[in-house]
């Protein structure tokens, strides 16, 4: 049996099922044109817009974290490919949240700045190529946890089911990054524990 | 029951419940810390969530410059392990109309992470 390192060759690190993640236009429409959500108990959407809102932050702030991580000069060509494809998937996953929070009547929260974001993951820190893929882990894997920890809270089931497509999304990210980092695998029914 | 009625009554059965959960592991806190609150949260800076440090003995909505909801600034709370149990075990059964969806419903779970912010409180 092949090592776990030997699974994967060094160009399909990082990369592989690249089209499997990506979340699907369809998954804009199944968040944006669920009629149902707009008929709901004022306190119910007042609820799940809360919920809604702070994923629509945590995104906007994975989105800078990759802006900053491309921008730091510290990533080979590879990692740029991948933080590039995973900063994508995170502007997918707002473009469905915002689209969802509006669809709710809501308003969603506006990005701060990378110097903002900058200093709260304190990123003046980061020294090597390692130092960058350890914080996307880091935020990915408490990502995946975040979504994972509030499927139940949502009032509306159909948006904890959303919340558990982007967990995947984040637990997928996650495992592309823990593997360049060498790190061992994660632990059966690890994530949302 | 308007909100304001919702949130007295839930501070005042918190001050009556016993607190079941014993101490926690700090360490093991700090794991769960690390793997479940990052995306939002961290000890030293308000990001999607608000900073942590000094949570301990803070009146809930006080850190300066973070943007709570109403409901969580009108709560009256102060963060303590009884307080801090009830929120991360439901939030939004805590203080209705707040804006943290996040759970955490295994009370062991819970000790461990309350015993890691307390650690991180002290001065």
């Amino acid at each position: 049996m092949k090592s776990p390192s030997t699974l994967l060759t060094p160009s399909r690190r990082l990369f592989v099922g690249t089209q499997a993640l990506a979340l699907s236009a369809g998954a804009l429409a199944l968040l944006s044109g669920n009629d149902a959500l707009a008929a709901r108990k004022p306190m119910d959407v007042k609820n799940d817009l809360a919920i809604l809102n702070v994923a629509v932050g945590l995104e906007h702030e994975g989105i800078g974290a990759y802006a900053i991580a491309l921008k730091s000069g510290l990533l080979n060509a590879q990692h740029v490919g991948a933080a590039t494809k995973f900063q994508d998937d995170h502007k997918q996953h707002n473009d469905a949240l915002i689209a969802t929070i509006r669809k709710l009547g809501g308003t969603p929260v506006e990005p701060r700045t990378l110097d903002e974001y900058a200093r709260a993951l304190k990123v003046d820190q980061l020294k090597t190529e390692d130092d960058v893929l350890d914080l996307a882990a880091r935020l990915e894997l408490g990502a995946a946890n975040a979504y994972l920890g509030v499927i139940t809270a949502f009032k509306d089931p159909a948006l904890g089911k959303i919340a558990a497509r982007l967990a995947a999304d984040e637990a997928a990210h996650f495992a592309l990054l823990n593997f360049d980092l060498k790190r061992p695998f994660s632990k059966a029914l690890a994530f949302g524990a | 029951m308007n909100t304001d009625n919702s949130i007295v009554l839930a501070v005042a059965l918190m001050a009556v419940a016993p607190y079941a959960v014993g101490a926690g592991d700090a360490v093991r806190g700090q794991q769960l810390y690390e793997s479940r609150c990052v995306a939002c949260h961290s000890v030293e800076q308000s990001r999607v969530g608000p900073a942590h440090r000094g949570v301990f003995g803070r009146r809930a909505g006080g850190v300066a410059g973070y943007d709570y909801s109403p409901a969580l600034k009108a709560s009256r709370l102060v963060w303590s392990e009884r307080t801090l149990d009830a929120w991360l075990a439901n939030p939004e059964r805590m203080i209705s109309g707040q804006k943290m969806g996040y759970q955490v419903t295994d009370a062991n779970d819970r000790a461990d992470l309350i015993a890691y912010l307390k650690a991180v409180s002290r001065p």
